[in-house]
């Protein structure tokens, strides 16, 4: 396969062909499927110890739960992406705990087992995921707040809550999912409080009678946390958590514009999900504002192709889909890849993959309409709110960037203020910044720009930069 | 009191480490997160206001679940299995060697 010559050289000596995936949730395990079957070996290069993504994420060794338990109604889909991967070994050369922190020059930079190594591509699947989108408020950083993915990660990799007396806020479908979870698995779960509204789920009932079998899903975890003395309370806006070293409660305003509060000890948040965009960002990718992600996204064709030859975007990732969709697209992305090659693909297989995804696309707009995003946060939102968890700036230092310093861009008030600019990367704060920064200047979010991506993507020790085992 | 509460698959093998000095069993399979905060109620103290910090996002995106060693290492505890022996320290005084990390710390 290495004999294969890679069609776009544009970098001057001939590179052998060496397909890199990043990633190997449900779309880099059918991406590499793909190129397997094409007869290429490429190399997938996963942060997690075992496949699976945050979605099919695998427990450790040594945990015993059946799949059924760990993926409630997904579990076969889940199952069929570890067995893939399984199957692939040999195949492909997999690097698992890889941390993939810079991309630049058709070079990755790694680090493998406390050492950075550099890993050449000729083509590049970035099937990178997301984590949840939050939107700071009062009492954010109490220990017992997690975001919502990682109140599920907590239960299905580590058998754990996040508390004993749980609530769970924000908005999607992972809300209603994971407070099911919880309860089915013996946490007390005291409250769902969704910020969408009942009117927003009746509008969105329409599309999604498209995807009956999600539809019904959804209803049935509803109607199961109410048979079960669950109160789930609509278009309600979070006020603040209670508690100063620890979770103690939380406030929200109801739909009527009352407040309310409930005793609980942690709390699970989240407004659906934000894709992660950072390699596609070093790679020198076009983005394009999404709306309905209401994000910056790689640009991209129907089957993934980049606005960078040889680069290559799927999953949550490359725009919130779902794990379904992910799959798809991992796959047609490789086989895009494969086609690009000038190897021979199955045309009425790509065609099929095109449809299929469309479908899912018209789903995810009543998704949308059903868990809508709370456009009026930035305004709710006081001075004093610290909205970067990593160094505590606030919402006041935000704001005094663009009314003292005239700031009218995000990277401008990153430099300014810092937001963006610590440890997570803007992964926590972006949104957030995003809105305040778009509300205060009377625009849209696609008129403040986009946080450039930095390398490395995320930090580790220092003494593995320098050459030593951290 | 610890944070977090389990719930399911606790037959697994005890593992010894020591939390801010104090003697403790975690599981087999634990996450340095898991292992700490099913005993006590943070895994640091912010370096900009002190207050205690415990994780959030528990997917490696977050970085607010960093924790130091003894011996100055730092760990993200979400992503690092705890270890026999293993001596984590959650207060933002404790001494630690040079072992900063490589932030990313571009100019905007």
């Amino acid at each position: 396969v290495s004999a294969v010559a890679n069609p776009d050289v544009n970098t001057g000596a001939a590179i052998a062909c060496q397909p890199v995936i990043v990633g190997a949730g449900p779309a880099g395990v059918r991406a590499a499927e793909a190129l397997v079957a094409a007869g290429l070996r490429p190399i997938v290069l996963d942060e997690a110890p075992r496949a699976g993504g945050q979605i099919y994420r695998q427990p450790p060794p040594g945990f015993k739960r059946p799949k059924s338990a760990l993926y409630g109604s997904e579990h076969r889909k889940a199952d069929g992406v570890h067995r893939t991967m399984d199957a692939l070994a040999g195949r492909i050369d997999y690097h698992p705990q890889a941390l993939v922190w810079h991309n630049e020059g058709k070079v990755l930079d790694v680090l493998i087992d406390g050492e950075t190594r550099a890993i050449p591509y000729s083509h590049l699947i970035l099937a990178t995921g997301a984590t949840d989108r939050v939107l700071p408020f009062p009492g954010w950083l109490t220990p017992g707040v997690y975001t919502l993915g990682g109140s599920q990660v907590a239960l299905k990799y580590q058998g754990c809550a996040i508390g004993a007396d749980v609530v769970f806020a924000g908005t999607g479908p992972l809300l209603y999912l994971v407070a099911y979870q919880y309860a089915r698995a013996g946490a007390r779960v005291r409250a769902v409080l969704d910020t969408s509204r009942m009117a927003d789920h009746l509008a969105g009932v329409g599309g999604m009678l498209r995807a009956p079998g999600l539809l019904a899903k959804g209803l049935y975890y509803m109607g199961w946390l109410r048979a079960h003395g669950v109160p789930i309370h609509n278009g309600i806006r979070p006020v603040r958590v209670l508690g100063e070293d620890r979770v103690a409660g939380i406030v929200w305003r109801d739909a009527r514009g009352r407040e309310r509060q409930i005793a609980c000890d942690a709390v699970g948040y989240g407004l659906a999900l934000r894709s992660e965009t950072q390699l596609a960002s070093l790679a020198g990718c076009h983005f394009d504002f999404n709306t309905q992600d209401r994000a910056w996204l790689p640009a991209r064709d129907r089957a993934g192709r980049s606005s960078v030859s040889g680069v290559y975007v799927a999953g949550d990732g490359a725009g919130i889909a779902g794990a379904d969709a992910a799959e798809l697209a991992g796959e047609r992305a490789g086989l895009a890849l494969v086609e690009d090659l000038g190897l021979k693909v199955d045309a009425a297989r790509m065609q099929d993959l095109d449809k299929r995804l469309a479908d899912i696309g018209r789903v995810r707009q009543a998704l949308e309409r059903t868990f809508p995003f709370p456009t009026d946060w930035a305004e709710s939102v006081a001075d004093d709110l610290v909205v970067c968890r990593c160094e505590e700036i606030t919402a006041g230092a935000l704001r005094a960037a663009v009314t003292n310093d005239g700031a009218r861009e995000l990277n401008r008030v990153k430099a300014l203020t810092r937001i963006g600019m610590g440890r997570c990367q803007g992964r926590m704060c972006g949104a957030g910044a995003t809105e305040l920064l778009a509300h205060a200047l009377k625009v849209g979010p696609e008129e403040v720009g986009r946080l450039r991506a930095q390398p490395p993507v995320k930090p580790f020790p220092i003494r593995v930069m320098s050459g030593g085992k951290p | 009191m610890s944070l977090l509460k389990r719930l399911a698959d606790v037959e697994r093998a005890p593992v010894a480490f020591v939390l801010d000095g104090q003697p403790c069993d975690a599981l087999q399979g634990d996450t340095v997160l898991t292992a700490v905060l099913t005993h006590g109620e943070r895994l640091r103290q912010s370096e900009f206001s002190g207050r205690p910090r415990a994780g959030f996002c528990m997917m490696g995106a977050c970085q607010d679940c960093w924790v130091k060693t003894e011996d100055g290492r730092r760990l993200r505890a979400c992503s690092t299995f705890i270890e026999s022996g293993m001596r984590v320290v959650t207060t933002l005084d404790a001494a630690v060697g040079d072992a900063t990390a490589a932030w990313p710390e571009g100019d905007a």
